[in-house]
């Protein structure tokens, strides 16, 4: 079960922006995130807003490349992206122009609808809104359904960067997940990739799944470290309300492990990613140099622009941040007729803006300067570095720095900023 | 059966010779006020439309606990059947005591305006230790007790067994002992006459100066205080002024009536009369239970003595959830106060639990009562700190001290320390002696002898610090007797006693709310186990926190809630800044309702799980 939008105020139906959105935009990256709301089967634990084949109602294995022919689920899709980047475009045009800095195209599983639409986005947002020279462009790809073929198209489609759910290298681990891969095929996608040009691949791992080991976990991060990839994210498994886990999980059938367990993982992960060469630059994203970073992603960190394409998208451009309708049917019905998909938006205020701005930037390495805390938030701040949860040098220069184990109670601890 | 004049029923000024004044002793749900129903319904004065269940308990939190809080009386119009047949009216006051332990002396005020008490006893349940604390108490008021058992239609009834019982205890023949159905109405109208046959009608001097006894007063918003009294000598008449003996002061007599079952004003009370007067004052603290009144014109000399202030015996905080709350619980309190002589406060300020009132009570059913009040009529959430008795503490300096709450505890070198003692009953099934006399012996009790009513019920006397009594002894007692035991105490005077505070310290910190005094060798029980309770209320926070148990500065208990290692939610993407913030704004609202001791944020339940006398040792051992 995809989870609820939060409420807010109605989009316009044309989907435009309040003057104020555009104050200072020249100075903030401009990204795009592309949803591609379909996969193969829904994984146990997963609440991201996704479709299979039957549940859109679909005849078939569960395929929904887009050359099954026309009317098929992914042409619909790509029919109503390409609407939405036009209702950008209208939408962004009393703003300063702007080249794209980064796209970022998730799901789902984009690599599951195939080169052909995934190309076709990319060069309608080019000839849309021109792409920057050192542009970022990355997609998520599931190891099952990648191959050579698609990784060459993506390359040369423009695709800069690869990001792959390994997830685990322990077989049992993949199974409490309901992953379809073998723990080898991950590796070899990142073999392929690297073969087909890709410079900046990232391998996903999850830690803490019911019936991992230390071991287990141990093993996974030093096989993708092994791959040779750039980039690493490892999150500790959330177990969604409504999901067949959290079910699981509520009738005791898997045991979760507890957070004391999930902080040593967490150590373990510092620990043999920092030996092999990488280092943080956010909570649960490490990379072995500057230009390994996603840039897209400190796009969220940092308060930048971006405008997600597809249903469910979140978008955020200069304070207002909005959502799509989840469904895409409704999606591509709403832009058939020429109206924003928009569901909801929120036009925050200065202070929603700095709360915002503190718990995010709190997760980067670069910490946040002080100057955004209130007295009261700095002399937290110091409690935090006689607590070791902040770093005493940096706060000395005017940042606020998370040490390892303030890593780990970053939002405790970003409560207390707060004051 | 109609009533077939009712001349009696609202005009006063009877002849003694056919009034009979009683009460009815009983136990929490022994069916009192169905019985009273009955009465009501028999005698005509409430017919059967306006009839409610447990006419006479007014408040809603009697009627829901099934007990009376305060008094009610009642003008019954009764045809007795004399021996050869014929009938006379008579007038019947009915005087419906308070049920409980807590208001003991309110019992005994009762009891003196009666000649007369039927004893109901449960047909199915037998005697209770406090029923027999009360028959002991109208034994001693040299009352005609008529005893009687009730709900005999019930299938568990065992009449024979429980009249034996009943006929041991009062000496009595076992054949005497009516028996009743209050639910039915069955053997009721036998009883009344039985009330006329055997209890004697009141005696007094119609031409002495006027002598009434108070023996409940209570606050009416509409018309200010209405005061209950009995006349024993003279009469009181509407427009004269009339005199409280114990105080002097006078007041002005606005109306004179009778209870029947709503207020009447009549002409005035004669001798051996029951019923209510108005004077215009505004707090019930002005017309004291147990006082005299007389006419102002024309004075007695001597009251009818037996007067007493209520003394609060077990003291306790109340703090408002809500510290926004503190002044609707002020008003809360002045408002109970004008109606509950009894109750005692005065502001207190607690380090963890914020503004709040050191209550006074007569008991723990007066504390329960008076929070439950609080709560339900004004609304509010409340905290209530482990409950308090009365300690005199001596120093070797020869200072003393009254000390009713443990942060008023005195430092340096203590001489003496006197603690207050109870007698106490407890009336069980012989099978729970075993069982009994252990929970005694860990609360300090001195056993003082046991007898047995029946072949399977006893009567066990100890004394026992009240200190023990009030701190969930009766829930103790009932878990370890399956609920049959019941019990009975009364204050006797003190005791010297080593007692200790102990102090409860979160890192570092007093949480003055926790501190208690208890018995030097039971220091480390309570220690360990408030600390142990404590380290499974309080959540892990982001630091160590050590939990320790002191006696001063020594450190008698202590335990450890480990440092919370992660909190940190590891995915943070452009769909979940939104959610994201919510949460945490969520979180920091919720920081404003954890109570803070130093850093160490305690959420509120703790506080109250803690607080709660629940023994956590019966919750564990159910597990």
């Amino acid at each position: 079960m995809p989870s609820t939008l939060p409420e807010g105020d109605p989009v316009p139906s044309d989907g435009s922006l309040p003057d104020q959105s555009f104050v200072g935009a020249g100075d903030r990256p401009f990204g795009f995130y592309v949803h591609v709301p379909f996969c193969a089967t829904r994984c146990g634990y997963c609440d991201f807003n996704t479709y299979t084949a039957g549940e859109l109602g679909m005849p078939g294995n569960g395929v929904v490349r887009s050359d099954d022919g026309a009317g098929s689920a992914a042409d619909t899709w790509l029919a109503a992206a390409l609407a939405e980047i036009d209702l950008a475009a209208a939408a962004l045009e009393r703003g300063p122009h702007r080249p794209i800095s980064s796209v970022f195209v998730g799901g789902g599983t984009p690599s599951l609808i195939g080169a052909g639409p995934l190309t076709k986005v990319l060069d309608h947002l080019r000839s849309t809104f021109g792409l920057a020279p050192d542009a970022e462009v990355s997609t998520e790809a599931n190891p099952e359904s990648t191959d050579p073929a698609l990784l060459d198209a993506l390359k040369g489609a423009g695709y800069t960067r690869l990001s792959l759910g390994m997830q685990s290298a322990a077989p049992h681990v993949l199974q409490v997940l309901d992953r379809r891969h073998t723990p080898g095929r991950a590796l070899e996608v990142v073999r392929q990739a690297q073969e087909a040009g890709f410079e900046h691949v990232n391998l996903d791992l999850i830690y803490g799944t019911p019936g991992e080991r230390d071991e287990d976990f141990a093993h996974s991060l030093r096989s993708a470290v092994g791959a040779g990839v750039d980039h690493i994210s490892a999150y500790s498994l959330i177990v969604e309300p409504g999901t067949r886990m959290a079910r699981q999980v509520k009738s005791g059938q898997l045991p979760m492990p507890e957070d004391d367990v999930l902080a040593d993982r967490y150590l373990l992960a510092e620990q043999i990613l920092t030996e092999a060469g990488m280092s943080w630059y956010e909570v649960s994203n490490w990379s072995t140099t500057e230009a390994g970073r996603c840039r897209h992603n400190l796009g969220y960190w940092g308060g930048g622009d971006w405008w997600g394409i597809g249903p469910g998208a979140h978008s955020h451009v200069g304070g207002v941040r909005w959502w799509n309708v989840k469904h895409p049917a409704k999606y591509a019905a709403v832009l058939a007729d020429g109206h924003s998909p928009g569901y909801a938006r929120e036009i925050l205020d200065d202070e929603a803006r700095r709360v915002e701005d503190i718990l995010l930037r709190l997760r980067l390495v670069e910490g946040l300067p002080i100057e955004m805390l209130t007295a009261a938030g700095r002399e937290q701040a110091a409690v935090g570095v006689a607590d070791g949860l902040l770093e005493p040098g940096a706060l000395e220069r005017g940042r606020a720095v998370l040490t390892l184990n303030g890593r780990l109670l970053a939002d405790g601890l970003a409560i207390r900023l707060l004051d | 059966m109609a009533v077939t004049h009712a001349s009696l029923a609202h005009s006063t000024f009877t002849a003694p010779e056919l009034i009979r004044n009683f009460c009815i002793i009983a136990h929490i749900d022994h069916g009192k006020s169905t019985l009273a129903d009955r009465m009501l319904q028999l005698t005509g004065v409430v017919d059967s439309r306006a009839m409610r269940a447990q006419y006479l308990d007014r408040m809603d939190i009697e009627r829901e606990r099934g007990i009376t809080i305060k008094s009610q009386n009642v003008r019954l119009p009764w045809n007795a059947t004399n021996a050869d047949g014929t009938m006379t009216e008579h007038i019947l006051h009915l005087i419906d005591t308070p049920g409980h332990v807590d208001f003991t002396y309110e019992v005994s005020r009762s009891l003196a305006a009666c000649e007369g008490a039927v004893l109901l006893v449960d047909a199915a349940q037998g005697i209770e230790a406090q029923t027999l604390a009360n028959l002991y108490l109208a034994l001693e008021n040299d009352l005609t007790i008529i005893p009687v058992l009730n709900k005999i239609d019930l299938p568990a009834a065992q009449p024979e067994r429980y009249a034996d019982e009943i006929a041991h205890i009062i000496g009595c023949d076992p054949d005497s002992v009516l028996r009743v159905s209050g639910k039915t109405g069955m053997g009721v109208s036998e009883l009344l006459d039985r009330v006329v046959a055997e209890i004697p009608a009141p005696v007094g001097d119609p031409n002495a100066p006027a002598r009434a006894m108070i023996f409940d007063s209570v606050y009416d918003i509409y018309r200010g205080v209405i005061t209950y009294i009995r006349v024993i000598d003279g009469k009181i008449t509407p427009r004269e002024r009339i005199q409280m003996m114990s105080t002097k002061a006078t007041h002005e007599l606005l109306e004179v009536g009778v209870i029947s079952p709503e207020p009447v004003p009549t002409k005035g009370l004669g001798v051996g009369e029951v019923g209510y007067l108005i004077t215009g004052v505004k707090d019930v603290r002005q017309s004291k239970v147990g006082d005299t009144i007389t006419s102002q014109a024309k004075p007695a000399t001597e009251s009818l003595g037996g007067y007493k202030d209520p003394n609060p015996m077990v003291y306790s905080g109340l703090f408002p959830m809500d510290g926004s709350d503190f002044p609707v619980l002020r008003d809360a309190l002045d408002k109970l106060r004008l109606n509950d002589a009894a109750l005692t406060y005065e502001p207190e300020s607690s380090t963890a639990l914020g503004f709040g009132y050191r209550c006074g009570y007569l008991g723990l059913l007066h504390l329960e009562i008076t929070r439950d009040r609080l709560e339900r009529e004004f609304g509010l959430d409340l905290i209530s700190t482990a409950p308090t008795v009365v300690y005199k503490v001596t120093m070797e300096d020869g200072t003393e001290h009254v000390v009713t709450n443990p942060s008023d505890w005195p430092g340096g070198k203590i001489r003496d320390i006197q603690e207050p003692m109870v007698k106490c009953t407890i009336i069980s099934p012989a099978e729970y002696i075993g069982a009994i006399m252990e929970l005694c012996q860990t609360r300090r009790g001195q056993m003082g002898g046991m007898d047995y009513l029946s072949e399977t019920r006893v009567e066990m006397r100890y004394t026992m610090p009240m200190a023990e009594i009030i701190f969930d002894f009766f829930d103790a007692l009932k878990s370890r007797t399956r609920g049959y035991a019941s019990l009975d105490y009364e204050e006797i005077g003190t005791e010297a006693a080593d007692l200790v505070k102990v102090d409860i310290l979160l890192q570092g910190e007093p949480v003055d709310a926790f501190s208690a005094i208890v018995h030097r060798e039971a220091a480390y029980a309570y220690g360990t186990s408030m600390t142990e309770k404590l380290r499974k209320l309080i959540p892990r926070q982001q630091f160590e926190v050590p939990i320790q148990a002191a006696v001063g500065a020594r450190v008698i208990a202590r335990e450890n809630i480990r440092a919370m290692r992660k909190d940190v939610l590891a995915k943070c993407y452009g769909g979940d800044i939104t959610r994201k913030r919510k949460l945490l704004e969520k979180q920091k609202e919720g920081k404003k309702r954890m109570k803070m001791v130093g850093r160490v944020e305690v959420p509120q339940e703790a506080f109250i799980a803690a607080l709660s006398t629940d023994a956590p040792s019966n919750k564990d051992g159910k597990k």
